[in-house]
């Protein structure tokens, strides 16, 4: 290792060794406000630390074999890293409500950070599964977090058991593929595809293991089962945080890992990814819609979601990865504020997560209720959001490479979608209960805005509509970003089984 | 700098309504009028000199202006803007509605004023948008936008079922509209791997080499999205709900320029993107809103709730439009044009009327109405003069467009030509069937109402008289669109004409029917030759 490669390296060293630091500071003082504080500034560091990679020579952002800290690899840090700034401000006002200790929960998340963006890094399944399992059991905790909560517990153990599960699937899948082409290096795995006499069925098991692995992460049909319990028992910054950086790092590793080494040149491999794409986006909606929880809601618009950028996972080419990356920091920014508004609205003793504690929400706080609305619109694809062009994106990259069932299919789900957004924003809108029915509910909650959440939240509205409005900018960091996407070349020789 | 205006003016308009609301009552509305007032008179001058460079002979391109700088540049994305005669009197009457919106909800709306006002000039800001943008994707971007106010408008000061109501509106729309983007995206890459230009610009994109399937499946997104606005019949569910249940200004925004927003569309964009495509369709379409001007009607008469009735009406006669544009001759789009202005005015008008009826009476059943003449002799009388107007009485608006339209399709299809005459017989039904039920016969409630007041006048009065400017003297409407639709049908007879030399029924060259049009157009405005029933 040269000491370009170091420099290269400097943002994950950041991340590494900003909980260390929180940890000694906790142990010479506990202080909720210097740990915040502390994490804030571990995040800022490494998010300007991300200029280091690219100062360097490309050839040395290469740490073969483990990690690359490509273009492609920057891009997708730095929107992680400034996604868990965002939801680090946010937690800061969550946990002041919370009596037990507070100060360990910064550990957990900046270590789910670095997790996640070793994942987005690696090129090789050791460290594939390393930030895998930094990202799970980080998550394990921060799930369970508040534990005086049965419902916390509840989802924490929900997700232990089912993710250990799921690494098993990933290891077992890692073996089979490495078993039969002896290596685990993303670039020498796609080299040693094209030799003859392979056993494609051990190859092609192998890989539908590791999808096994990746899809519950993501949280895609028919690996979703977790979703909607997690997500509601979790603290919504942590459900925040499952849905933007958890699952963002996911999709950075399967476009790399898929795409960059042609494992989609399988045409079955392509058929598990139509299904699980479209199995997402119906099963995601159609369960959204029935239910009456906003933190279910989200849970399930995160299936469908996630089935919307499996489209332009399956378009491919550089417009596709273009569109994943935009969608994904569309949804990003989208679900970040939405939690953010979660976490705002929740009071001490619950959480405001039924959709009775958004009933005229609007005529009780006006700001709030229109911050919402703006990031369900979002989320629905409507015009001056983010996603909105997100979703042009992903519709155009998937006309581009004529995947039109795909596409039909994700314009009905965009459809059925609107239904459970708009069902929020109505409740937000509709009248006050009148006296003597609001007397034997509990009293409304209290929203808590704090200086640091509020001007979170204003900052994230504003990037929304910045990209809504004017995307120009970042659609060209993310046509550079891909740049540094190396293909290898591709071996086709009598794969195709 | 002039079309930014157009629209953004709107849009400031609306913040400022909607935070002066704080303060006052008052304030939303005067700011929304003030605005709507400075806009007009923007239009009205824009208006005026286009009129006199036109009779000077000065024709200086296709646009009376227009505007093109790069937006998105990763998809070739334009912030362009034009204007030309059709979109210019489209935008007048979208103004003068909102002038009249926002005078009819003046004591109506008693509440959250100032987000009232903000999503109704908002409305308006993404309609006069949509009328404008001649790049595919803003031509979205307005058309989306657009239902969101619509939506906020309808959900929040709407009557009992808005909740259903506005769903049922918002994902209809939201639906066919996305059809409409996956249509706008296949012509982009359509476009870009036969050129390799990548462009949503309009011009651009006009005479796009096609196959004949591709052109198909493309103009169908078109028409799904345009269909729906419109609305044609199997689609038309949405609009009895969401007209019935928005508040007098959503139920004049919708039925004024909602459904106007679709047959712009259709003349506009989808005929001359895809004029082959659309000639063979034409068939089922001219069918179609052939079955809606019946349909539209004889289900009108069905209805009980005054509201509905008149919502029907629209279904009926936005049928002549879509006839109107799919016959593509100077006299129907001429025609289709007039009746898309007159039919704003005078369902506006009614849908004011019943607004101001159910003000006084809480109901909109016709069961309980009767009579109402006696107590209210002004309303009464403006009822009956818009309700002639929708039955096509000569002298008013309706009639010239109805009778244009006709004249055009008979030169395409005489048998929908005669079928579609039909509807003026139960126009004629329904129109007086709304007086005979609620204004005369025995007043069996006893009400006692007091009648229009000065204000509620002024709108009626207003509304008449430019009923009667259409109707009457509709030359002015005539020149103005002339060249607009000219220049359309130019580029379709470019495309059109090589392949099809001996041009069936349809007349696509326009210099082909420049003497029917003349003359006809010194026939017809004296209307009072000969009453076509």
């Amino acid at each position: 290792m040269t000491s370009e490669n170091f420099s290269a390296l400097l943002p994950l060293m950041v991340l590494a060794a900003t909980p260390i630091v929180i940890m000694i500071s906790i142990a010479i003082q506990r202080n909720h406000a210097i740990s915040g504080v502390l994490a804030l500034l571990g995040l800022l560091l490494a998010f300007i630390s991300l200029a280091y990679p690219l100062l360097v020579p490309p050839a040395a952002r290469h740490i073969p074999p483990l990690l690359s800290m490509d273009t492609y690899s920057v891009f997708y840090i730095g929107l992680m890293i400034a996604a868990s700034f965002v939801l680090t401000a946010l937690s800061h006002g969550y946990l002041e409500n919370y009596e037990g200790r507070k100060e360990e929960f910064y550990i957990l998340i900046i270590l789910g950070t670095l997790g996640s963006s070793v994942l987005v890094a690696s090129t090789h399944f050791i460290s594939f599964f390393l930030g895998l399992e930094i990202l799970s059991v980080s998550l394990y905790t921060m799930i369970g977090y508040v534990r005086e909560n049965e419902q916390c517990v509840e989802a924490g153990i929900k997700y232990l058991v089912l993710a250990a599960a799921s690494s098993a699937f990933l290891l077992f899948g890692m073996a089979l593929v490495y078993a039969e082409l002896g290596s685990m290096a993303f670039p020498e795995i796609a080299r040693r595809l094209g030799a003859p006499g392979l056993n494609t069925m051990l190859i092609l098991t192998g890989f539908s293991l590791i999808i096994v692995g990746i899809g519950f992460k993501l949280g895609v049909v028919p690996f979703h089962m977790w979703t909607p319990d997690v997500y509601q028992g979790a603290p919504a910054p942590v459900s925040g945080f499952i849905a933007s950086v958890s699952k963002g790092g996911m999709v950075g590793l399967l476009f790399r890992l898929f795409l960059e080494y042609h494992i989609t040149q399988y045409s079955s491999i392509v058929l598990v990814f139509s299904i699980i794409a479209i199995a997402s986006m119906f099963i995601g909606n159609f369960l959204a819609l029935l239910q009456d929880n906003v933190k279910r809601i989200m849970a399930y618009s995160s299936i469908a979601h996630f089935g919307y950028i499996l489209v332009a996972f399956l378009a491919a080419g550089n417009m596709g990865i273009e569109a994943g990356a935009f969608y994904l920091t569309a949804y990003f920014v989208t679900i970040i504020g939405t939690f953010g508004t979660i976490t705002i609205l929740s009071g001490k003793e619950r959480e405001a997560e039924e959709i009775e504690d958004y009933r005229g929400l609007y005529w009780r706080h006006p700001w709030i209720a229109s911050i919402f609305t703006i990031f369900m619109f979002s989320l629905a694809g409507i015009p001056l959001t983010a996603g909105f062009i997100g979703k042009f994106y992903l519709v155009a990259a998937g006309v581009n490479s004529s995947l039109w069932y795909l596409v039909i299919i994700l314009v009905i789900n965009s459809a059925l979608g609107l239904y459970y957004y708009l069902k929020i924003i109505v409740y937000m809108y509709l009248e006050h209960t009148n006296e003597a029915e609001s007397a034997e509910k509990a009293a409304p909650l209290p929203p808590s805005v704090s200086v640091v959440s509020g001007f979170v939240l204003v900052l994230v509205i504003f990037f929304l509509i910045w990209f809504g409005v004017y995307p120009q900018n970042l659609m060209v960091i993310i046509k550079s970003a891909i740049a540094g996407f190396g293909y290898a070349p591709m071996i086709t020789a009598g794969l195709i089984p | 700098m002039t079309l930014t205006f157009l629209y953004l003016w709107f849009v400031i308009g609306g913040i400022l309504a909607w935070i002066s609301g704080r303060w006052s009552k008052n304030f939303p509305r005067w700011i929304s009028l003030g605005f709507l007032s400075i806009h007009m008179a923007v239009l009205i001058i824009i208006w005026i000199k286009y009129l006199a460079a036109q009779s000077a002979g000065i024709q200086s391109g296709p646009w009376i202006m227009e505007i093109n700088v790069p937006w998105i540049a990763r998809f070739g994305i334009h912030y362009s803007l034009a204007l030309d005669g059709f979109s210019l009197l489209l935008i007048v009457l979208s103004n003068f509605l909102g002038i009249m919106a926002v005078a009819a909800s003046w004591e109506g709306i008693q509440y959250r004023i100032g987000f009232f006002h903000f999503n109704l000039l908002w409305i308006l800001a993404a309609i006069v948008g949509i009328f404008l943008a001649m790049d595919l994707f803003l031509f979205y971007f307005f058309w989306e936008i657009m239902l969101v106010p619509l939506y906020f408008l309808i959900g929040i000061w709407g009557h009992e079922n808005r909740t259903y109501a506005t769903l049922k509106f918002f994902i209809f729309t939201q639906a066919s509209g996305l059809f409409m983007l996956l249509a706008i995206l296949g012509l982009y890459f359509v476009h870009g791997a036969s050129t390799g230009i990548y462009t949503f610009n309009y011009t651009d994109l006009l005479g796009t080499p096609m196959s004949g399937t591709t052109a198909f499946w493309l103009m169908l997104g078109f028409f799904i999205a345009f269909g729906v606005k419109l609305p044609l019949v199997p689609v038309h569910t949405w609009l009895p709900d969401a007209h019935t249940e928005a508040p007098t200004a959503g139920s004049v925004d919708l039925a004024g320029l909602v459904l106007k927003v679709g047959a712009y569309g259709f003349i506009r964009f989808m005929i001359p993107l895809f004029p082959e495509a659309s000639f063979s369709f034409a068939p089922v379409a001219m069918i179609l809103s052939v079955v809606g001007i019946i349909y539209g009607a004889v289900v009108a008469f069905g209805q009980t709730d005054l509201k509905r009735l008149v919502a029907y009406t629209s279904i009926s006669h936005m049928g002549f439009v879509l006839l109107g544009a799919f016959a593509w001759n100077q006299l129907a789009l001429q025609g289709a044009l007039i009746i898309m202005l007159s039919h704003g005015l005078s369902t506006g008008a009614l849908f004011i009327l019943v607004g101001d009826l159910q003000d006084r009476i809480h109901t909109r059943e016709m069961g309980k109405m009767g009579g109402l003449w006696d107590t209210m002799p002004r309303m009464g009388g403006y009822a009956m003069f818009f309700s002639m107007a929708s039955l096509g009485l000569p002298g008013i608006g309706n009639f010239v467009g109805e009778i244009l339209v006709l004249f055009g399709v008979y030169q395409v299809s005489v048998t929908l030509g005669i079928i579609a005459t039909i509807g003026f017989i139960v126009a004629t039904i329904y129109s007086l069937w709304i007086i005979q039920r609620a204004f005369w016969g025995k007043n069996t409630q006893s009400w006692k109402l007091h009648d229009h007041n000065p204000r509620e006048v002024a709108i009626m009065v207003i509304m008449v008289v430019g009923l009667m400017w259409m109707g009457l003297y509709p030359q002015t409407i005539l020149n103005t669109s002339r060249q607009a639709f000219k220049n359309m049908r130019q580029y379709v007879y470019n495309v059109f004409q090589p392949y099809h030399q001996k041009s069936s029924a349809y007349q696509v060259n326009p210099a082909r029917d420049e003497m029917t049009e003349k003359s006809l157009n010194t026939a017809q405005i004296k209307p009072k030759d000969g009453d076509q029933k």
